[in-house]
């Protein structure tokens, strides 16, 4: 049976091993052979259902950096567990559709390489426990998200919407990061289910609510709240299964899953609740606003999906409450809100799946998917129509599907908010339900949109009327949906008892007693009952006006949008970026180094300064002979007069020059490997600066103005002076022994007795072998640079 | 002799970066080899020159000269020689194609 | 124009030789004595390099056809597995180890892997080095 590591890296592996079955003119869909991933981590995840139901989780644990005690800890319980059934069922169906969507021509390795390496990625987020974990496989949600939406990556939309997303969710990713560093801070710990317990004495901590802004951060821009959803609509250009799967089903939800997997730790804070239900509740109104503009049906699930995520944002945020001090955890108010939202979560899944998969078939049989080409396709396209309307009614939240359950118990959440009386609820909290309400009319509308102005009226167009029912395959994976849209409205308590009570628990570690009532699609002319026949009523009257309606969005200036606000500030930065770099990227070597140079002089020399560090003594040093004295005049001589000549011959040689005198002075120094190379290495040099003289020219007559020669010597001065300073405060107040002892061992220790070469063979043997492999990076450098610019023609210098 | 040594090569850097700074292409070529061994005769001067025999083991002898700074200026010598020989050959591939080797010449168009 | 080198050739012929000598004799040397890969690679390269300059490139390639790139991969390589050689045995990557062992005609002889691992070094120098100078030269 598979562990639960191996489970997260199953996708992992098999990514890898995709470039190398995948061919191009493959017999076989390569999709079948991926298929095979998510449906056996679906089959080992549904295992693990009955003992979790019991509350129990499991943990494991591989050492993977333990010096600084980063383990890859998994760690399955309710919540993740329900997470993890959605990745890879929801994925297995989408594989399944991507099987019949995408066909040969389309690059397929690298599709189900990204696609698999997202659902690892995923798995690792909802099952890891260690705060470091999780975030890197955040990042690789977001990497693969960016790879997905780029498929296409011909098309410049495509191209636009990876950017966008890519930016706006490692962003959060980064203030997430920072949000887990500071909770390390505060509890020392990375382990999320230590923070816990360690989290409440500390709730006092300067960092407590900074932390908590920063990981909400995360969660909103991954889960597309306001004003982060700019991202959504434009990662639409992805290929529909993508869409299904991402940017519906899982990735989106990641931010949720992070607001419920904190919910024990920053439950109960005045600051998390506003934040995240006032947020969630204007996302979900947004949303659905914008949703009704839209005449691109792909476009407009994803304000709509924008707008669910809101909702489900928000009962979390209202569950929350039940956290705060003076509530007592068993009062079924506000923890039936968590399980609404985990409810919704799940039935937001399953019709959203639907429903973009048959927009994906819509795009696919007829070539387009704006609303105001389409019409009529009912007679055309039954069985796309029926899983159409089922997805559609349920997101409007009516009956006989699930979404209608959901939807009943999330206005039975708002509208109890205003019966707390803390953080001045009781009179804010009136505006929870009126909210909620209006958006859900908005919802009734989009979804209406979405069957009526596809299915009914009449074909707009000549093509409409010759097309044709999808194939039995590419219907399968919406249909299962469907189906299970209209069996968890039946069977509402099975999914609940099963799957979503043990998640509550886990959200509510010290909730005790099982007192929740199952659920009921029938329970009476409550208040809920009448919002949602308000909500159908007034919902079809604005239908009804629909193009009138249209007008209030012109309201709304374009400049105005986030959208707007995102562009202008990406090309901001871009020309920020650009003038400050140009103003010290000059373009010239010399500009360069004297960066470096100056820098250096200063910050060395004035610590030297400083701290008073400079010290001199003559004592230790040995004796100068008569030999060392002219070797070391020669040298001088011959450094200035490099400076001064002219001819590139003269200088050629005079670096050989002082090259060999260096060599007599390691004779000197009794160092004979050093003299025997350095005499070899340099007549091999000087041979190489003559055949490169052949190449280039002479040096002209042409010498740089003065002041410039004497800024280049003022620095050049400057940087001996500091350089010979420090080397003598050095020499003179030696702080440590040397550790040279160590080596004069070598007999002994490696059987030589030549002690540099067993230094260089044997003790620090790693070195010598980098230095190979440096030596031959250069020589393989050295020779392509000179033979592939010979095949390629001198004139491409510059491609422009 | 420490000291002296120290010296020469304190001269040498001031060398060095006088023709780095400068912009012809053999001369900042011939700066970055100057440089080296300059470090190269830090480096001996700072482990010293104390010790009655050279780093190799034997029976009549009991001090060596420190043989660490020995073999990373072994080390060091080997990778040089690679880097002037690419430096070398980069020099010259750019001269044929920029027909000049003046660096402040060189300096390529801006790119959008 | 003819270039009269007789004196060069005649004396190149005899010294690349010697040189050759030399720089086997510092390979093995490298032990106990001053020497060791990285020199007897250098002395190796330079006795090459002699000849290219005494002789044109067609007569060096007709008379030495080796593929230096491929030399100093060798030589990267051996210097690679050596390093893993001590993996097999269980001990850190690089670990050297060394015995004494009774050649029979030359007596009691210290036997080394550090050999091996200066073979790869020194392979690696002379064919970089080579190349190198081969790849200029072949420019011109």
């Amino acid at each position: 049976m598979l562990t639960l590591n191996m489970a997260i890296f199953l996708p992992f592996l098999a990514s890898l091993l995709i470039p190398f079955i995948y061919r191009r003119h493959f017999k076989i869909h390569i999709g079948w052979f991926v298929l095979i991933v998510p449906v056996i981590l679906f089959i080992t995840l549904i295992t693990y259902l009955p003992q979790i139901k019991q509350g129990d989780s499991f943990t494991e644990t591989l050492n993977w950096i333990p010096t600084f005690n980063i383990n890859l800890t998994s760690y399955i319980d309710g919540l993740s567990l329900i997470f993890g059934l959605l990745i890879t069922g929801i994925g297995a169906l989408v594989v399944f559709y991507s099987i019949f969507y995408l066909d040969f021509s389309e690059n397929l390795g690298h599709f189900y390489t990204y696609l698999l390496l997202f659902m690892g990625s995923m798995l690792g987020v909802v099952f890891s426990d260690h705060m470091m974990i999780l975030y890197a496989f955040w990042e690789l949600t977001s990497i693969s998200s960016f790879l997905l939406i780029a498929f296409w990556y011909q098309r410049k939309g495509s191209r636009y919407g990876a950017k966008k997303s890519l930016l706006i969710t490692v962003f959060g990713g980064l203030g997430m990061l920072i949000g887990f560093l500071m909770l390390y801070q505060i509890t020392g710990t990375f382990s999320i289910r230590e923070t816990f317990e360690l989290i409440i004495p500390l709730k006092e901590h300067i960092l407590f609510t900074p932390a908590l802004i920063l990981i909400l951060l995360g969660a909103f821009t991954k889960s597309a709240q306001f004003p982060f959803h700019i991202w959504l609509p434009d990662a639409m250009e992805a290929p529909t299964p993508v869409s299904a799967y991402l940017h519906s089903a899982t990735m989106v939800k990641a931010g949720i899953y992070i607001v419920a997997r904190f919910t024990p730790i920053f439950g109960g804070d005045a600051v998390w609740f506003y934040a995240v239900s006032i947020t969630g509740l204007i996302t979900l109104f947004w949303g659905a606003f914008s949703a009704i503009r839209e005449t691109d049906l792909k476009a407009l699930l994803a304000y709509s999906t924008i707008s669910q995520l809101g909702l489900v944002m928000s009962l979390f945020g209202v569950s929350s409450l039940s956290l705060h001090p003076t509530i007592t955890i068993n009062e079924v108010l506000y923890t039936q809100a968590a399980f609404a939202a985990l409810f919704h979560l799940v039935n937001h899944s399953t019709f959203k799946g639907a429903l973009f998969m048959v927009v994906g078939i819509l795009d696919f049989k007829i070539g387009t998917r704006d609303i105001r080409r389409l019409g009529g396709l009912m007679l055309f396209m039954p069985i796309s129509f029926s899983i159409a309307l089922i997805g559609s009614f349920s997101m409007a939240g009516l009956p006989p599907f699930n979404g209608f359950l959901s939807k009943e118990m999330f206005f039975q959440a708002m509208l109890s908010v205003n019966e707390f009386d803390f953080f001045s609820l009781n009179t804010i909290g009136v505006l929870f339900p009126i909210i909620a309400w209006i958006a859900s009319v908005f919802t009734f509308i989009y979804s209406m949109i979405i069957v009526f102005k596809t299915f009914l009226g009449k074909p707009k167009e000549k093509k409409l009327s010759q097309a044709k029912e999808a194939s039995f395959g590419m219907l399968l994976a919406p249909s299962i949906l469907a189906i299970f849209i209209f069996l968890i409205f039946i069977f509402p308590n099975v999914l609940a008892d099963n799957i979503l009570k043990p998640a509550v628990f886990n959200i509510y570690p010290n909730l005790e007693n099982n007192y929740f009532e199952p659920i009921k699609a029938w329970h009476g002319f409550n208040t809920e009952l009448f919002m949602t026949m308000g909500v159908v009523v007034i919902g079809t009257v604005i239908f009804a006006f629909y193009r009138r309606w249209n007008i209030v969005y012109k309201l709304f200036p374009k400049f105005l949008s986030f959208d707007a606000l995102y562009n202008n500030s990406l090309i901001f930065f871009d020309r920020l970026a650009k003038n400050t770099t140009s103003k010290y990227m000059t373009g010239y070597l010399r500009h360069y180094f004297q960066y470096v140079f100056i820098t250096f002089t200063l910050l060395v020399g004035f610590t030297l300064f400083k701290l008073n560090a400079f010290s001199f003594s003559l004592t230790g040093d040995e004796p100068i002979g008569i030999f060392e004295w002219i070797l070391a005049i020669t040298i001088i001589i011959a450094g200035i007069s490099m400076i001064i000549t002219s001819s590139r011959l003269t200088a050629i040689v005079i670096n050989g020059y002082i090259g060999f005198t260096i060599a007599l002075f390691f004779v000197l120094f009794r160092a004979p490997d050093l003299a025997l190379t350095q005499v070899v290495i340099e007549t091999v040099t000087t041979a190489l600066f003559l055949l490169a003289l052949y190449f280039l020219p002479r040096w002209e007559e042409k010498r740089a103005p003065v002041r410039e020669r004497r800024q280049n010597f003022i620095i050049a001065a400057s940087v001996g002076l500091v350089f010979t300073l420090v080397a003598l405060s050095v020499k003179s107040g030696r702080l440590f022994t040397s550790i040279s002892s160590f080596f004069e061992d070598s007999d002994e220790k490696a059987g030589a007795a030549n002690i540099v070469n067993t230094i260089l063979g044997d003790f620090r043997a790693f070195d010598t072998m980098l230095e190979v492999i440096v030596l031959f990076i250069a020589g393989i450098g050295v020779f392509t640079l000179i033979k592939a610019n010979k095949k390629r023609g001198a004139h491409n210098l510059e491609d422009k | 002799m420490e000291t002296l040594i120290i010296i020469v090569a304190g001269i040498l850097v001031t060398v060095a970066v006088y023709l780095l700074l400068s912009k012809n292409v053999i001369r900042v070529i011939l700066g970055t080899a100057v440089l080296t061994h300059a470090v190269h005769l830090l480096i001996m001067a700072m482990g010293g020159f104390k010790g009655d025999s050279v780093p190799i083991v034997s029976q009549k002898e009991t001090s060596f000269v420190d043989a660490l700074p020995q073999a990373l200026i072994l080390t060091s010598i080997v990778i040089s020689f690679a880097v002037t020989a690419f430096f070398l050959v980069l020099a010259y591939q750019t001269y044929k194609y920029t027909k000049t080797d003046d660096l402040s010449e060189m300096r390529g168009v801006d790119h959008e | 124009m003819k270039i009269n080198d007789l004196i060069l050739r005649s004396v190149t012929k005899l010294i690349v030789f010697i040189i050759l000598t030399l720089a086997i004799y510092l390979f093995f040397s490298g032990h106990n004595a001053p020497g060791g890969g990285f020199i007897g690679g250098l002395v190796l390269a330079s006795a090459i390099v002699l000849l290219l300059l005494t002789y044109d490139i067609e007569t060096f390639k007709y008379s030495i056809p080796f593929d230096f790139k491929i030399v100093a991969a060798i030589g990267s390589l051996i210097v690679l597995l050596t390093g893993m050689g001590a993996v097999l045995f269980g001990k850190p990557f690089l670990t050297q180890s060394f015995a004494t062992i009774n050649i029979p005609f030359i007596g009691l002889r210290e036997i080394s892997t550090v050999t091996f691992f200066e073979l790869g070094v020194a392979l690696a120098v002379v064919g970089v080095v080579i190349t190198i100078i081969l790849s200029i030269s072949e420019d011109v």
